[in-house]
């Protein structure tokens, strides 16, 4: 290379070092400053995502860095039980091995509910159902179902020509919550479903997709798809036992609608609630979360969760 | 070195060796930096081996080899999981082969044409052209075919199937030929330019006619840069990550053939596994990296295959 | 006595001759001449399939994203509560964070390789051949096999870097190298040898003559290479999905800190439900359209206009 290129490159290289090494402040101001790590649930994700966005709008905030992440509700407790992150967005509750190993590396942590969901049973909004027991949902999908066929699911009242409409299962990948969810609370194991459904990933749009299209598909969403997904799917009432139930909100949050309803929350460590920007966040999280899930479409939480999420968040600081 | 006193040139100045007068470090210093940029690729691959062996030989003390690679049913993370790798063997293969379909014909015809028939100035719009199709991102051609191709193709080709799904692995091997069409193109098209003009020539000169002179001069004599070419674009298919994700969907775990729905391919899978939610250190995390270390040895020996082409074609002309 | 063994490069002529000569009977009749134009005709559409494709790709992308163009893409973040405002500012900086990383380590790297290989290595030793081998084996590996070296050594591991661009940079550096090291290679060969070896002959050393004579004839081609390579890594996905690209960030990433990039946050939006997220990776989609015909233009010229420079006769 000629000297003055070289020189040239030179400065370039040292510029462009400074400015990295000067963009790694998240400035000066008055209000707070840090940052904030939010891993885990894809589900839970985009709720997190809101409260980020707002409480970064907020004037005293504007200088706090939050970053949510979506590596899944396993794979983001495996960064928080050592540490790498400040709170887990989480579908469902820790397990044990999970708690093992927070508890390895003295992560001390609490739970604290956000909102709501209500996992939706789709069909193709031509569907004569209305209604599907708990018995019926896992006939469709347990281990070695034998469905293949509308007409095959016992006990359904359909016209001729829905019972030999093919049944066409989506859902999502083992890596989803949603799919620990579904599969526990239905069939009662983790991970016991029939191994033929077509698995979607984590891409629960391509399921109401797939259903719009599909007159004999079904599959299960999180709540917020299913208020975007529009006319063209319907999502069933479940029978848990008490007659069937509606999937909205309301029933969702006087806890009617089971077994499909289950609490959202984001899993926080004590030492990341220690420092202010995190303990600032958690708290903005719960006084407005009723209007965050509003905002995200989901089910929000009643009177009763908030103040008991408050509790949490000030007990994990306290203690 | 100095002459005798009796030998022919005998009082000849004495002549020193051409060597430089001092040692030049710098120049050794140079050469082994140099040398050291070079070594560093072979660094990287063994971190590509090493970064996979552990988890892979943990993944095989665990499910025996004959079941990973016959096995039919692929479902890792159930809660009975199954460890057969040839459903996602399978999907990557029709991806292969869909895609040569598509990109063979188009990739070699257009390469005829561009190194027999096209004028300069015509060579000089359509390979920057090509080059721009080569560069366009994967997530942008996974999105044209989930959005465009897929509906399209459905209303052309009805009979092929369901349609069920708005995966289909068919439409993703049409999206992933027209990506790697210019990968065909460019490396047979250089295959053929490197034909000497005087094989050329020598044919005009018996009187045979252009289609004569490219399909049965040029076409065979630089056939072994065209075997590279597609060998190459057979591997870059096989390699393809974000078309098939988008367009094919993760599939489900049994062995289908049906092109119309969605199949998982191995690095749909491997994509998948690492961004999603299996604890690390269990089997079924493992399994990304035994997946990865299937990939990487097909890729190797379709690539070491292209090599072994590109060399004798060279070898041929050079 | 004429030899037994025919020397490899006398068979593919006579091969030819012999084809020519039976072709040569055909040629000149009418169903000679309409095959000719009939096969003419298949390039073209053979041809026409791939151009149409990708004129299909652009239209398609504009038309679907074209409306959401506005400054608003570039200086806003990610808005989940309201897509409409919605852009792509730390996607944007974030690209440009990691392609500097990346181009700060393949120029010196790949140029430096492709000298020693070109000019200083022995092709006799079994070391040279094997980096030679090696580097062409790279070139066809799978990205997401380099997520997973990212993964494993660069963000955690060894370098333990973290899920931060620059190490998503060197991921993707490790990925375009072998493609630079290539082209790279190819612009030494075609400098022509009476240059480095009448500087030789004149007493220079082997540094002296590849940096003050070679290398700057062999620059535009470099530079070439090294911009395809660029457009190249600017989009890739894959392997930066494994290393930490998959954020929701509306803070301006630096080298240090959590990131995005362009094609990444473009894969994240066009798997939300609502519709105005379709919309706005199409858009997404046109701004990388743009760069990548940007930066293939500034190539091409550069090739082009440098190419009969130095052609030796």
């Amino acid at each position: 290379m000629k000297r003055s290129s070289r020189r040239l490159s030179a400065v370039t290289l040292a510029v462009l070092l400074t400015a990295a090494a000067c963009g790694g402040d998240s400035g000066d101001g008055d209000g707070l400053n840090g940052d904030v790590l939010i891993d885990g649930s894809s589900t839970v994700g985009p709720l997190t995502e809101v409260a980020a966005e707002l409480f970064m709008n907020e004037e005293e905030f504007s200088n706090v860095r939050v970053t949510v992440a979506i590596s899944g509700t396993g794979g983001g407790f495996q960064k928080f039980c050592i540490g790498e992150t400040d709170g887990n967005d989480s579908s469902r509750p820790i397990s044990e091995e999970e708690a093992a190993l927070c508890e390895s590396n003295d992560i001390d942590y609490d739970f604290v509910q956000f909102a709501n969901d209500a996992l939706t049973v789709l069909v193709n909004a031509d569907h004569p159902a209305e209604c599907l027991t708990v018995e019926q949902v896992s006939q469709i999908w347990d281990v070695g179902s034998t469905v293949t066929t509308w007409g095959d699911v016992d006990d359904l009242d359909l016209p001729d020509d829905w019972a030999n409409e093919p049944l066409t299962p989506y859902g999502p990948g083992t890596d989803s919550g949603t799919f620990d969810f579904f599969t526990e609370s239905i069939m009662g194991e983790v991970g016991q479903i029939r191994n033929d459904y077509n698995d979607i990933g984590e891409d629960d749009l391509a399921a109401v997709r797939a259903i719009e299209v599909d007159r004999g598909a079904t599959g299960y969403i999180p709540f917020s798809y299913y208020q975007e997904a529009g006319d063209a799917v319907k999502g069933l009432a479940i029978d848990g036992g008490d007659g069937c139930v509606e999937p909205t909100p309301e029933n969702v949050r006087n806890g009617t609608y089971k077994p499909l309803g289950r609490p959202l929350f984001v899993y926080f460590s004590s030492s990341a609630l220690s420092r202010p920007e995190v303990l600032a966040f958690a708290e903005f999280y719960v006084e407005n979360a009723l209007e965050i899930a509003e905002l995200a479409e989901f089910v929000p939480m009643t009177a009763e969760q908030q103040e008991e999420a408050r509790q949490r968040v000030a007990n994990l600081v306290g203690g | 070195m100095t002459r005798g006193n009796d030998e022919p040139g005998a009082g000849v100045a004495t002549r020193r060796p051409l060597v430089p007068s001092r040692p030049r470090y710098g120049e050794t210093v140079i050469r082994g930096l140099l040398f050291s940029c070079a070594a560093l690729s072979v660094v990287i691959t063994a971190g590509i081996v090493l970064s996979m062996i552990g988890p892979t030989i943990s993944f095989l003390g665990q499910v025996p080899i004959g079941e990973f690679l016959t096995g039919t049913t692929w479902a890792p993370s159930f809660a009975t999981p199954s460890f057969g790798v040839l459903p996602i063997v399978v999907g990557t293969g029709i991806i292969l082969v869909v895609s040569l379909t598509v990109a063979v014909p188009v990739g070699l015809l257009s390469a005829i044409y561009l190194s027999e028939y096209a004028s300069p100035r015509v060579r000089r719009v359509i390979k920057p052209a090509l080059e721009v199709l080569e560069g366009i991102p994967t997530v942008a051609i996974g999105l044209f075919a989930f959005w465009f191709l897929h509906p399209l193709i459905k209303n052309l080709f009805p009979f092929l199937g369901d349609w069920r799904s708005p995966f289909s692995v068919g439409v993703a091997g049409v999206a992933v030929g027209l990506l790697i069409v210019p990968l065909v193109a460019s490396v047979a098209d250089d295959a053929m330019k490197a034909v000497p003009r005087s094989l050329r020539e020598g044919a005009y000169a018996l009187g045979s006619g252009k289609l004569a002179v490219s399909l049965r001069v040029v076409f065979p004599a630089a056939i072994s840069g065209i075997v590279a070419s597609i060998v190459l674009a057979g591997s870059r298919a096989v390699g393809e990550t974000m078309v098939v994700l988008i367009a094919a969907g993760a599939g489900n775990p049994r062995l289908s053939f049906d092109l119309t729905e969605g199949v998982q391919t191995m690095t749909a899978y491997i994509a998948g596994r690492a961004t999603g939610d299996i604890p690390v250190g269990t089997l079924a995390y493992d399994t990304l990296f035994a997946v990865g270390t299937l990939l990487f040895t097909a890729t190797l020996i379709l690539n070491t295959i292209a090599i072994r082409f590109v060399r004798r074609f060279r070898e041929l002309y050079d | 006595m004429p030899p037994t063994h025919t020397p490899r490069r006398v068979r593919p002529a006579t091969d030819v001759a012999r084809s020519a000569t039976l072709a040569a009977l055909t040629a000149g009749t009418r169903r000679g001449r309409a095959t000719s134009t009939a096969f003419l005709g298949v390039m073209l559409v053979g041809l026409s399939f791939a151009l149409v494709g990708l004129l299909a790709l652009i239209v398609f992308m504009f038309a679907e994203g074209g409306g959401r163009l506005s400054l608003t893409l570039l200086t806003e973040g990610p808005s989940t509560i309201n897509p409409g405002g919605a852009g792509y500012r730390p996607a944007i900086l974030g690209t440009l964070w990691v392609i500097s990383g990346v181009i700060m380590l393949i120029v010196p790297l790949g140029v430096g390789s492709a000298i020693y290989l070109e000019r200083y290595a022995r092709k006799d030793r079994w070391w040279n051949r094997l980096i030679e081998l090696n580097i062409q084996n790279l070139a066809g590996v799978p990205s997401i096999v380099f997520g997973i070296l990212g993964l494993a050594f660069v963000a955690r591991g060894p370098l333990g870097l973290g899920f931060v661009a620059i190490a998503g940079s060197i991921t993707v550096a490790m990925l375009v190298l072998p493609t630079v090291i290539l082209a790279a290679r190819e612009a030494l060969k075609a400098v022509p040898p009476s240059i480095s070896d009448g500087a030789i002959a004149l007493g220079a050393t082997q540094w002296q003559t590849t940096r003050r004579q070679v290398l700057p004839i062999a620059l535009p081609g470099i530079l070439t290479g090294v911009i395809l390579a660029v457009a190249r890594a600017i989009g890739e996905a894959a392997p930066l999905l494994l290393v930490g690209a998959v954020n929701f960030i509306t803070f301006d990433p630096s080298f240090t800190s959590r990131y995005t990039t362009l094609p990444v946050l473009i894969y994240n939006y066009s798997t939300r439900p609502q519709d105005e997220f379709r919309v706005l990776a199409a858009a997404g989609v046109i701004i990388m359209l743009v760069l990548v015909l940007a930066m293939n233009s500034v190539a091409v010229w550069l090739r082009n206009h440098f190419e009969t420079k130095y052609r030796e006769h």
